[in-house]
């Protein structure tokens, strides 16, 4: 079957149930998807299709019918995405692991609502487990985040 | 004086690793430097001044050899040498080098002798200078005991030094200018008339010299980096989704194994059936490993997929099998030859009772997994005169010996290359998950294995913070608490965990009642007895240690007693405190969180202060009770590390601390029925959720003389602190933890 990931095409034979996250995994070595769970509890796995956060984990690889954007599609080092530059700003990682799938979360809250209240940041972000405990981080990066996407 | 100072002389207690006494080794051995193992494949004009800096004509590599599980050390390590090398970030590179004796930490031994973080008299001072020595001699290279800062911090920069006043020998002899007219900035020599001389063009001449021993550090006020805060070098990567973990290492030809063991911990495998799991999509291989199986397979999901297919026949677990008897055998502890040790008893308790206990309670806490996010795994490679492993490792040189055990090699031959980890909160001090994946490749030598564990693999086989229960006592006179009597049941968390690596453990366990024997208060009658309860289940060393529970029992109790005394639960513990470093942390959170304040209907707040890892830790928090349940609105946290390194990193490990020891506090525990952890993933033992993030205020304090390490020293306050709040605001005093099985939270 067909997969467009990061902007680019790709044919892979795998069972249609294999979920989407070991697909990117381990079939195309896009690695800054993680695995944390498998049960759709921690959201480190996270991604965009067609711009809206899912837990790869939770996505056999034959429901996918959009284009998948992955932490590395996101931006990269040297050309970060917004969200990437306000993590980078108030440091917000410590050991690092969940944070693609914060991004990837912060980044379609701000998509869908450019101007998020507590709230909201509360309500999108609280799939996703941090065991690190940087959540003052997160809320601050996803505000300034919100300015600068805003701002253009 | 306290009765502390009478200990077992012939016993040493390493924090995490323990050595019968009668060792002899004289002053010389001790003081004889390690060779640097970076001299054994240094190349022709490279050179290296120490076990921590190499130069070549291209590039400058600082090696920081402490394991990074989040706690930004491989960068901190990185700042300390560069402090006095006199190098930018950016014009490093870093690596966490190869296991080597050289590399063994200073500042383990600090945290296991038996004296008081506060005694600095001459027998506690040589207590841990002998420990030291022992450490050096075992070539003990660790990452825990938040001793990464304390091991680092003098040592590193003289790294650093020695490497800069042998690089300006270097360009004096190049130059002809004599070294005092030379200055160093910005990874160069510079010369008089403002030209630089690269430390990588120095290299070749450098590489001639004999280091440069004769150094002097540099004053606090003439620093560039620390205390300032930093840009972590890992902080893009982490960002971006380009940094690699263990889970994510990619070797040439891996094959993908996942295990599933016995879930009752230790207990046997009497038998299975795999015949469906062999005929799944991408089998290769099914074996058998210790304890359980091993399937291989072309990808992770895969191998998972028919691991989970393998019907299995388990034999009985190795410890009580319902919790119930664990709670059973932990309350029958408090008996006399259980008594691991009566660690400190000043005035006479039994006196001060006599009158009328003020409170007579008891308090529990349970077993938690570490679960950190990044699931264990580890790949080897088995070849026949070497062994390769890529994981992420606390203690590198023990991982060494283990897989050599298990492959029949010498731990010489086993090539470790350390990688950063998504975690550990001690869960990656364990070697199981390293040795299956080293008996998976040594059943299929000249291919790499990489063993990544299923989440509920990692439930199943977490080796979890030891259960505990504490019975408390205490009197009070004139509004003032008078006495404590605190004792306290636990197994022995130090004995399970390297009775796992083949070491025993004499003498008193110290983490069995850290946080409340080692409290630094000065209470006229205080009593702290630890019991030692038979191994239950296995466990092992968790984000804090003994303190994350014998902090909750000793706060919690002083709690009460200052209630049933009237007094005010923040001025009664600082009149209680003579310490001056600890006094004054405590008066640092009372002036943050504007103490005494007017509150909101229905909310109250509750102070908490434990000492751990030399570093004393004051908590306030405040809750509202609202209809949906508790709510936390603010922490305010006050700590004393003697030196903050980076303030930016610190305010970010001390909130994370906090928020690990409240999420845990709340709504997390293991336990175990039909010999089986109950708690499979994250829905069963959440810790904190971003909805329930208070926010945090930081401060760090620097009167102490010493300089300690902020990974683990939030966590233990923040359980009591919390319980204590609670009471504030409801009037409910909550003995157990976790407390939602008490009280909901929002
Ligand atoms: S791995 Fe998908 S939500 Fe945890
Ligand atoms: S930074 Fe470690 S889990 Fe979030």
């Amino acid at each position: 079957m067909q997969l467009v990931v990061d902007g680019k095409r790709h044919e892979v034979d795998v069972e249609d149930d294999m979920p989407l996250l070991w697909v990117l995994r381990d079939e195309l070595n896009i690695k800054g998807v993680k695995y944390g769970c498998g049960v759709a509890a921690c959201g480190a796995c996270t991604v965009h299709i067609d711009g809206v956060a899912v837990r790869s984990c939770q996505t056999s690889v034959s429901d996918v019918d959009g284009e998948v954007t992955t932490i590395n599609g996101l931006g990269a080092p040297g050309a970060m995405h917004a969200v990437q530059e306000a993590w980078v700003e108030h440091q917000v990682a410590q050991c690092g692991y969940c944070q693609s799938g914060q991004i990837m979360q912060a980044a379609s809250l701000l998509s869908d609502t450019p101007n998020p209240t507590d709230e909201d940041i509360d309500d999108a972000m609280s799939g996703n487990l941090c065991r690190c405990g940087t959540y003052p981080r997160i809320r601050a990066a996803v505000k300034t985040a919100a300015v600068k996407l805003r701002e253009g | 004086m306290n009765k502390v100072g009478k200990i077992a002389r012939r016993t040493f207690l390493i924090g995490a690793a323990a050595v019968a006494g009668g060792v002899a080794f004289g002053v010389y051995k001790v003081r004889t430097p390690f060779d640097n193992p970076l001299e054994n494949d240094l190349a022709d004009g490279s050179a290296t001044f120490n076990p921590w800096v190499i130069i070549d004509s291209e590039k400058v590599t600082l090696i920081g050899p402490h394991g990074d599980k989040g706690q930004g050390i491989a960068h901190a390590q990185a700042a300390l040498i560069a402090e006095e090398l006199d190098i930018e970030f950016g014009q490093f590179e870093t690596s966490f080098g190869k296991p080597d004796k050289a590399y063994w930490n200073r500042a383990m031994a600090d945290d296991g002798v038996p004296f008081m973080f506060t005694d600095k008299s001459f027998s506690a001072e040589s207590m841990r200078t002998v420990m030291g020595g022992l450490l050096k001699l075992l070539g003990m290279q660790g990452t825990g005991g938040s001793s990464s800062i304390p091991d680092s911090f003098v040592k590193l920069r003289e790294a650093g030094a020695m490497a800069r006043e042998t690089l300006k020998l270097a360009a004096s002899n190049l130059s002809g200018v004599p070294v005092s007219d030379l200055k160093t900035a910005n990874g160069a020599v510079v010369l008089p008339d403002g030209s630089e001389l690269a430390y990588t063009a120095l290299a070749g001449e450098a590489a001639k010299l004999d280091p440069v021993r004769e150094i002097k550090l540099r004053e606090p006020s003439e620093w560039r980096l620390i205390g300032k805060p930093m840009q972590r070098l890992d902080i893009m990567s982490k960002s971006t989704g380009t940094m690699n973990y263990g889970i994510d290492v990619d070797v040439d030809g891996a094959v993908h194994a996942a295990v599933v063991c016995n879930p009752r911990q230790g207990g046997a495998l009497n038998g299975y059936d795999a015949d469906a799991a062999k005929e799944m999509r991408g089998v290769q291989k099914i074996v058998d490993v210790s304890g359980g199986v091993a399937v291989v397979a072309d990808n992770t999901w895969r191998a998972i997929q028919a691991a989970q297919a393998i019907e299995f026949d388990w034999g009985p677990a190795p410890y009580p099998a319902e919790q119930d008897d664990h709670w059973a055998e932990v309350a029958a502890s408090f008996v006399e030859d259980r008594l691991d040790k009566e660690w400190r008893h000043d005035g006479d308790v039994d006196q001060a009772l006599a009158g009328g206990k003020a409170v007579d309670v008891e308090y529990r806490v349970p077993y938690v997994a570490h679960a950190p996010l990044e699931p264990l795994n580890a790949t080897v490679l088995v070849e026949d005169d070497k062994v390769t492993v890529w994981t992420g490792h606390q203690i590198p040189r023990m991982l060494q010996q283990q897989v050599a055990a298990v492959t029949g090699h010498d731990p010489e031959q086993v090539d470790f290359h350390n990688q950063f980890m998504g975690g550990s909160f001690g869960h990656r001090l364990e070697f199981e998950h390293v040795k299956l994946a080293a008996e998976v490749a040594n059943q299929m030598r000249g291919t790499p294995v990489k063993l990544t564990y299923s989440r509920e693999e990692d439930f199943a086989h977490d080796f979890p913070r030891h259960i505990g229960m504490a019975r408390g006592s205490g009197a009070v006179q004139d509004g003032k608490v008078v006495a404590v009597d605190l004792s306290v049941a636990m197994p022995s968390v130090i004995n399970s965990q390297m009775g796992r690596a083949g070491l025993s453990v004499p003498g008193p366990d110290t983490q069995i009642s850290a946080g409340a024997w080692n409290n630094p208060y000065s209470i006229p009658n205080s009593r702290m007895r630890a019991y030692r309860v038979p191994e239950l289940a296995p466990t092992s060393s968790w984000r804090s240690v003994g303190a994350s529970a014998g902090g909750f029992f000793f706060d919690s109790l002083l709690d009460e007693l200052i209630h049933e005394a009237g007094a005010d639960p923040l001025a009664e513990r600082i009149r209680l405190m003579q310490h001056d470093v600890s006094r004054k942390v405590l008066e640092a959170v009372g002036e943050m969180s504007n103490w005494g304040s007017a509150l909101p209907a229905n909310t109250g707040r509750g102070v908490a202060f434990v000492e751990s890892f030399g570093v004393p830790t004051a908590e306030v928090i405040e809750v509202t009770n609202t209809e949906d349940g508790i709510r936390i609105n603010k922490v305010w946290v006050a700590a004393d590390v003697g030196t903050v390194v980076d303030p930016i990193n610190f305010e970010n490990l001390v909130q994370g601390g906090v928020i690990f020891g409240l999420g845990h506090a709340m709504n997390s525990e293991i336990t175990y029925s039909d010999g089986m952890a109950e708690q499979a993933n994250y829905w069963d033992a959440e810790g904190m959720r971003m909805h329930q993030c208070p926010e945090i205020f930081v401060k760090g304090l620097e009167n102490s003389t010493s300089v300690r390490g902020i990974g683990e020293p939030p966590v233990p306050p923040a359980a009591p602190a919390l319980a204590n709040a609670i009471f504030a605001a409801t009037g409910q005093r909550i003995r157990e933890l976790p407390l939602y099985k008490h009280i909901d939270f929002v």
